[in-house]
């Protein structure tokens, strides 16, 4: 049994933070240059934040901490998210 | 009323022990930001970096050579969940400092898989930490942190570095991998220092 749930889980929390839903964005990973849709990310959720990971080398993507005041995200482990206009 | 009063009824009969906002739970929940390390003890080493860049190491035999201490703590995860009484070996941090010449008033943890957290030097000492490899007379299991995970049970338990692999002492306080991302800097359960500001 994996430990981690698919990119496409974070939809939601994402979409609290994002007009676009990020989750079919393409995303680069700044460890190792992979470029796949966020969706093929690996998700952690059993923890005290959600953490996506790349699938290629386990770079940490993204991090979303909500606290009872305010929501962090790090986005360190993304070179970048390309999200289509239309 | 009873002779006894509530509050005398022994330390595991209800709520009074827990930390405030906690519940108690009976199994060991399994948190991970990332897959589990699986390190064979063959390969495990300890490092402590002190602030003059100076390494101090220990391989597993080395490790399970020193003097062990059976450890019996509550333990408090900042998820909510407190687990009482749970029982470890492990060899405490005073022993594995004892010949580190340092003036550092900080600590970074570093673990297998890359996970962070940073605490006082001053909490490590004074027989409030361990490095542990044994939970419940089982050697420690790879989800739970194992072969040897930091033990600092007076802090939340994200300061517990499950994998851990060395200690970089510090005379500047950097931040870990939760404490980047708004958890609190020091951790007290007790405090209820949960988040950054509490």
């Amino acid at each position: 049994m994996s430990d981690y749930l698919d990119g496409n889980a974070a939809a939601g929390a994402l979409s609290e933070l994002f007009a676009v839903d990020l989750t079919a964005a393409i995303a680069q990973c700044n460890g190792c240059g992979q470029t796949t849709v966020f969706a093929e990310s690996r998700l952690y959720v059993d923890a005290p934040g959600m953490i996506a990971r790349c699938a290629g080398c386990d770079t940490v993507l993204l991090r979303v901490v909500t606290t009872p005041t305010n929501t962090y995200l790090d986005l360190r482990g993304l070179t970048y998210l390309r999200i289509p206009n239309s | 009323m009873g002779i006894v009063s509530p509050g005398f009824t022994g330390r595991r009969g209800g709520g009074t022990d827990l930390p405030p906002g906690q519940y108690l739970t009976h199994e060991f929940p399994v948190l991970s930001a990332g897959p589990t390390p699986h390190i064979l003890t063959d390969h495990w080493e300890f490092t402590v970096t002190t602030e003059t860049g100076e390494k101090y190491k220990w391989d597993w035999a080395a490790l399970t050579a020193l003097p062990a201490e059976e450890i019996t703590k509550d333990i408090h995860c900042v998820t909510r969940w407190s687990k009482l009484q749970t029982t470890w070996k492990g060899v405490s941090l005073d022993t594995l400092l004892a010949d580190v010449e340092t003036g550092a008033d900080f600590a970074m943890a570093h673990s297998y898989g890359g996970y962070t957290t940073n605490v006082p030097l001053e909490d490590l000492l004074d027989g409030q930490s361990w490095i542990a490899y044994e939970y419940d007379g089982e050697p420690l299991h790879p989800e739970h942190g194992g072969p040897a995970r930091l033990l600092v049970p007076h802090l939340y338990f994200w300061k517990s570095a499950k994998w851990v692999r060395g200690l970089v002492l510090s005379d500047t306080e950097d931040l870990g991998f939760w404490e980047t991302a708004g958890y609190h800097e020091y951790g007290d359960p007790w405090k209820e220092q949960r988040y950054a500001g509490d």
